[in-house]
């Protein structure tokens, strides 16, 4: 099994972070190149498409896709913003790549910027990352005096300002219309959609929102080709993933590897489950995606349509390990707490029926549960599912059903036992 | 909808919204008859947020309308939701007054109970009412709204849709003010006074009374001594029986302009043709002249404010700047003396430079000002738009050379091909058709209050509080031999010098016509019995005429008195008319007084609103403003109070610093006790500091 | 607290050097969006006054931005990060959420509750530190974890916490 490293293509280097380090990994000598061939938009999108890259925030949506949507000629201010809100339980990525990386995520917003005619990027830094946010800023000063930014980036005629934007603690800012509101200085209530942000986004101007290890591959992409990136991975599943590997195993940590590893050597790298025991379940890409039992997750590949088989979601790569000593209802009240706490308010179902998901789950697990609560919280799930604006409703449904189908039993017990049941807990 | 449910409290029974509550039919339709919730409900603290509006925040369900309002509508964000998710409230997050002056929509705009009116609450719940169409007095506009009925006592006002009007909104002043028509001030039954003592009485006796009364001064002094006036706010039938009535007994002397000072362009047309108010949103300049028109006409200033958010550019130039709440392009306090001269005689200036036009008559009056960059742009302005609006408003047509202004600011209309709009009072549009105007050689208001007449007829009027010299009023009604009052309140000066009351009945409970700025006749039916013995007006002066044994006065309805006015005016012409043009420009006033009539004291019914007297912005008119510069030059400061001089007259008030007000001015609300004292609206004043009460 | 002037005219609102600071996030969008720097602006207003944000610094930060004070509010009350009233020298975040929870987040609370004799959400007698129970903070791979002030901590056990509380504490 071997790592893949396209994101972490530094992590091998002493101070990953500095311009140096970059530079020897070959670091901007495709924005060099791209800007003295003066290369057409056009050829940069096909090589995008052509990659297979797909969104690294979650929803996994094709990069190259979202690109061309972009009125590229449309006069006036467009916008790139980098999405580092990084706030699904379970996601810890893109700290790293901030941390040991960030020139690759500059070289990949100015290329960005480039090929969809915008002039100006922000990067949305969640508000804790303290140390994150210093390196990217440390990194944007040496790019910036390496004239890498500003006017007349290395004598050509495109300009290009990039700026951090901070965050101060709401995952709903990870919406990427939340995101934009609070870049606007407001709260982060997502927005209707449509319009999308490629027509109405920051300011009301067309905006194109990335993922940080989305944007981060670009440099590479162009690199090496889009063919080349592709073949990494699996067919429509291009390139290398972050995975970061939490919960009940050996050794915790981010993997990158080709899209498509089997799930099996995956876990392998990362040790383990922990002490030897058994799988019971894994949370394949952060709680907002469903459960899958371990049994069946060990049959399963770790690419976007190989998650998608087994009936969950790759998300962000956020693999969340159980192993048999877990209480499922704990958990599950665990994460309805979270979704509970981070509804933004603004969608009556999400706002109320977080809260309400969470009591009674809350109250089975405190062993007040009663008979006709599981087909309750189901049904309430259900209801919540696909009627709010932004995906956090649907998040918040996903774990509540998949949980009780797949370990319906436990529930049961608590409810019918007022505890856990043996060696879980 | 369940979600909609769990955290909204189920108080149906006590919610002041019940009955005419969205969620409450959304339940009834779509809900089910038993909760599944069975966890805690949540609870939210409730937010005083000033004497119209109540909260009950538990009972939000957090759609945002009211927040909305006020960023979209009311263009002052006062509302918002704090806190996120389940936590989210909606309030101002520091307990205030809600300042904006169509606030009370957000009362119709929630959904729920959670915001009601405060005045209205627990007093009847929806379906014992009867809903009564009519229309509202206050402002030249005429809002359309409804009169919610119990029995024969309106419980409340909420607006009734007219796109041409006033849209989907009503002004807090016009939504509140019913509240008066209950109060302990009304005029239950006639009055008169003998041998120095009021004794109720009954209507014949009364009538009979005012008749012989009036009758023996004519008789006496002949038809000159006898001077009548009336509010503004009276129906068009009441003016044109007012007027025709008392011309009828041979008078010349009839007025509605109370507060009118200068009459010197009583022959100028400022009609208006074929304008309408939503004119007003095609308009892609507008200059507002001496106007603080969200307070002046509300509903009028949102319109401005949907143009001017839709591109339209607004320059403002009074006495003092005021927060329109809107972009504004330019904005300018003028300094009392330089509003003529200096500012808009600029203005004129620039303009016939700019379209080498000349205004011949002018010429030698413009003389060789040169424009400041602020004339120039809004010379430039005015002269670059499509459609171009100027309004002029009280402060302009209050002030003693109102006559000045307004020809300037007829001059500047026509030389720049601008809409000239002069900004009515009430109902006044309505006042000019019936007349309520002097005859040829007849005196105006100032004329009747400064020649001491024998006899006055008032109607509507609060001889303090509605005029400009409060001081004149009261001498003359002193020195009069004979005083008759046709009012629906009682005031100081009319219980110590008239000799007959006449009780009349209020807005809501009289039928009439409004003709608003835009010339739409509106008639309306009254909604709930008048108070007491009162009467309508109308009839009260059909009587009178009876008893005077005058002849054309055998109205048996409002309608009747329509058609009459109506054939009457189609068969008028138009009189003649030739414009003011003024023979210079005198610079007056060392310190001059401002006097502006606050939102909610245009009208005795206002002053009677408890609620509205209760409204931060009414409570801080008990103040003089003056900016830190004047002040300072002055040599007072806000520590003590200061005294104020008019004349003979002095008083004594705080003094706030503020520095919205333009140099070389003093700030002053008018119908207030303290302005009373004064004894005139605007004029020059002197200024000291009070010493340290011993 | 730290000396702050907050009324008087925009240009003498807040220290010099206070304002320097926010004119650098203000100069990052583009002209009549100074709202757009609120976040950050009240991220150094906080930290300029002992960690919490009063309803005063709040007002002065709209009339300084130039936009409606309960917008600000809003903002001040969405964001978890900004301390509404008083809170001690060091701020203590421990994260519960799942993965954190899997590798023994509660036992970390309960060490620090017990340790420190308080519970989420309050401050200790000395003022000196205010425990506070947090969502996911992107760390969890080196679960469980906590942020104290501007610094991760992972990998947690009892030991570590004890040092690394002590050494505050000296
Ligand atoms: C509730 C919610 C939270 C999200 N949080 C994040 C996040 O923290 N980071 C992120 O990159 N995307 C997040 N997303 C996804 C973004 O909305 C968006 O799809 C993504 O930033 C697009 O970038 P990509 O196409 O590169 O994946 C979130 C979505 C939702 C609905
Ligand atoms: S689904 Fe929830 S988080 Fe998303 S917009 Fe609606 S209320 Fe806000
Ligand atoms: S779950 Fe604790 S940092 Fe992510």
């Amino acid at each position: 099994m071997k790592l893949d490293q396209i994101c972490f293509r530094t992590s091998h280097l002493e101070q990953s972070w500095t311009l140096d380090a970059y530079r020897q990994v070959g670091g901007y000598q495709v924005l060099e190149n791209l800007l003295k061939n003066k290369m057409r938009p056009e050829e940069i999108l096909e090589q995008v498409k052509n990659s297979a890259l797909r969104g690294r925030g979650g929803a996994g949506f094709p990069t190259g896709l979202k690109w061309s949507f972009m009125p590229r000629r449309m006069p006036g201010e467009k916008y790139i913003v980098c999405n580092s809100d990084e706030g699904e339980p379970g996601t810890c990525k893109d700290r790293d790549i901030l941390r040991y990386n960030p020139h690759q995520l500059i070289e990949g917003m100015i290329i960005a910027g480039y090929t969809i005619g915008a002039g100006t990027g922000y990067n949305y830094i969640r508000g804790e990352f303290y140390e994150p946010i210093e390196r990217f800023e440390a990194a944007l000063k040496e790019a910036r005096e390496a004239g890498l930014l500003g006017k007349n980036i290395l004598g050509s005629d495109f300009h290009f300002e990039l700026h951090t934007h901070i965050g101060a603690g709401a995952y709903i800012c990870g919406e990427e219309t939340a995101l934009l509101e609070s870049l606007e200085g407001k709260k982060g209530q997502p927005r209707y959609k449509p319009p999308f942000p490629a027509g109405y986004g920051l300011y009301g101007r067309p905006t194109t929102i990335n993922n940080t290890e989305t944007l981060a591959s670009i440099p590479v992409i162009l690199q090496y080709g889009g063919d080349w990136f592709h073949e990494i991975g699996t067919q429509n599943n291009g390139g290398s993933k972050i995975f970061c590997m939490t919960g009940h195993v050996n050794k915790p940590g981010n993997y990158e590897v080709p899209l498509g590893t089997p799930f099996s050597e995956l876990l392998e790298l990362a040790g383990g489950v922990r002490d030897g025991n058994s799988l019971k379940a894994v949370i394949p890409g952060g709680t907002s995606t469903p459960v899958v039992p371990g049994d069946k997750m060990l049959q399963l590949d770790m690419s976007y349509d190989g998650i998608g088989k087994g009936g969950s979601m790759l998300g962000a790569g956020s693999v969340i390990i159980m192993d048999e000593k877990t209480c499922m209802v704990k958990a599950l009240k665990r994460i309805a707490y979270f979704y509970y706490e981070e509804s933004c308010g603004q969608c009556t179902p999400c706002r109320e029926g977080t809260g309400w998901l969470y009591r009674v789950i809350k109250r089975i697990e405190e062993g007040q549960g009663k008979q006709e609560d599981l087909d309750r919280l189901v049904n309430v799930a259900e209801n919540i599912n696909g009627n709010t604006i932004c995906a956090l409703g649907d998040a918040a449904a996903a774990p509540v059903m998949s949980f009780i189908k797949h370990f319906r039993d436990e529930f049961q017990y608590h409810i019918d036992h007022g505890h856990c049941m043996e060696h879980t807990g | 909808m369940e979600f909609l449910l769990i955290n909204h409290p189920l108080d149906c029974p006590i919610c002041d919204q019940g009955g005419e509550c969205e969620l409450q039919d959304l339940s009834m339709g779509y809900g089910d008859g038993v909760s599944r919730f069975t966890e805690g409900k949540r609870v939210v603290k409730d937010k005083d947020i000033g004497p119209l509006i109540q909260t009950d925040m538990t009972r939000c369900i957090h759609c945002t309308r009211c927040v909305r309002f006020g960023q979209e509508i009311a263009g002052i964000m006062e509302l918002g939701a704090t806190g996120r998710g389940e936590h989210m409230e909606i309030g101002t997050y520091v307990e205030h007054s809600l300042v904006s002056e169509l606030s009370g929509n957000i009362i119709d705009l929630c959904p729920v109970g959670a915001l009601t009116s405060k005045p209205f609450r627990y007093k009847a719940r929806a379906w014992e009412l009867t809903a009564h169409p009519t229309i509202a007095p206050h402002d030249a506009v005429g809002s359309n709204i409804e009169l919610h009925i119990r029995k024969n006592d309106v419980m409340r006002v909420v607006p009734r849709d007219n796109e041409a009007i006033n849209e989907a909104w009503l002004s807090d002043r016009d939504r509140f003010s019913y509240l008066g028509l209950n109060s302990a001030e009304r005029i239950a039954e006639p009055m008169i006074k003998k041998a120095g003592q009021w004794q109720t009485t009954d209507w014949q006796t009364a009538l009979e009374t005012a008749v012989e009364g009036v009758k023996g001064i004519v008789a006496k002094h002949g038809p000159e001594e006898l001077g009548g006036l009336i509010s503004p706010t009276a129906t068009l039938e009441e003016a044109y029986l007012f007027q025709k009535w008392l011309r009828g007994l041979g008078t010349k002397n009839i007025d509605h302009r109370l507060r009118q000072q200068d009459f010197a362009d009583s022959q100028s047309d400022f009609s208006l043709n074929d304008w309408a108010l939503a004119d007003i949103d095609d308009s892609d300049a507008i200059v507002l002249l001496g106007s603080n028109i969200r307070a002046e006409q509300p509903i009028i200033a949102h319109r401005i404010r949907q143009a001017a958010l839709s591109g339209a550019t607004v320059s403002n130039i009074n006495f003092f700047e005021s927060d329109l709440l809107m972009p504004v392009q330019h904005q300018l306090a003028v300094d009392a003396k330089d509003m003529a001269y200096y500012t808009l005689a600029g203005i004129a200036k620039a303009l016939t430079q700019a379209n080498k036009e000349d205004a011949a008559e002018w010429r030698e009056l413009l003389g060789e000002r040169r424009p400041s960059p602020f004339e120039q742009n809004v010379a430039l302005q005015l002269s670059n738009a499509r459609n171009a609006t100027l309004f002029v408003g009280d402060l302009i047509n209050h002030h003693p050379q109102a006559s000045v202004f307004r020809a300037l600011a007829k001059l500047i209309a026509s030389l720049s091909k601008t809409t000239l709009v002069i900004l009515p009072t009430a109902n006044s549009n309505a006042h000019l058709k019936a007349k309520t105007l002097p005859s040829e050689n007849g005196m105006n208001t100032m004329q009747m209050w400064q020649s001491d007449l024998c006899a006055y007829v008032l109607m509507g009027v609060d001889p303090q509080m509605d005029t400009a010299i409060p001081d004149d009023a009261r001498r003359a009604l002193k020195r009069a031999s004979f005083v008759v009052a046709i009012n629906s309140f009682h005031s100081d000066v009319i219980n110590e010098h008239a000799d007959v009351i006449l009780p009349a009945a209020c807005f809501a409970e009289t039928s009439g016509t409004f003709i608003g700025i835009d010339q739409q006749w509106q008639r309306f039916a009254g909604g709930v019995e008048p108070r007491g013995d009162s009467r309508p007006g109308w009839k009260i002066l059909r009587v009178l005429a009876n008893v005077s044994q005058l002849n054309g006065f055998e109205h048996i309805s409002s309608q009747d008195v329509v058609d009459e006015i109506e054939s009457e005016w189609n068969m008028g012409q138009k009189p003649a008319s030739h414009d003011f043009i003024p023979e210079s420009f005198s610079v007056t006033s060392d310190l001059m007084l401002i006097s502006e009539v606050p939102m909610y004291r245009t009208d005795s019914l206002l002053r009677h609103s408890n609620a509205l007297q209760q409204t931060p912005e009414n409570k801080a008119n008990d103040v003089a403003r003056m900016n830190q510069q004047e002040a300072d030059k002055r040599g007072v400061n806000h520590q003590l109070p200061v005294i104020i001089k008019q004349g003979e007259n002095q008083i004594s008030l705080p003094l706030e610093i503020d520095d919205a007000i333009a140099d070389g001015c003093i700030y002053v609300a008018a119908a207030t006790l303290a302005s009373v004292a004064i004894g005139r609206m605007f004029g020059q004043v002197e200024i000291t500091q009070a010493g340290p009460s011993s | 607290m730290t000396e702050m002037l907050l009324t008087g005219p925009k240009e003498g609102l807040f220290t010099e050097t206070l304002r320097e600071q926010m004119d650098t996030w203000i100069a990052k969008y583009p002209a009549g969006q100074a709202q757009s720097a609120v976040i950050p602006c009240l991220h150094i207003l906080q930290a300029a006054n002992e960690g919490w944000l009063t309803t005063a610094i709040m007002d002065a930060l709209a009339s300084y931005l130039s936009i409606p004070a309960i917008s600000v509010y809003e903002v001040a009350t969405f964001y978890t990060m900004f301390e509404l009233s008083p809170v001690g020298k060091h701020k203590i975040s421990v994260c519960t959420n799942i993965s954190c929870m899997l590798c023994g987040s509660e036992k970390v609370m309960q060490h620090i509750e017990q340790k420190l004799n308080i519970k989420p959400g309050q401050t200790t007698e000395d003022g000196l530190f205010t425990l506070k129970e947090v969502e996911c903070l992107g760390a969890c791979v080196g679960a469980p974890m906590m942020l104290v002030d501007k610094q991760y901590h992972e990998f947690l056990t009892e030991d570590k916490i004890d040092d690394i509380l002590d050494r505050l504490n000296s």
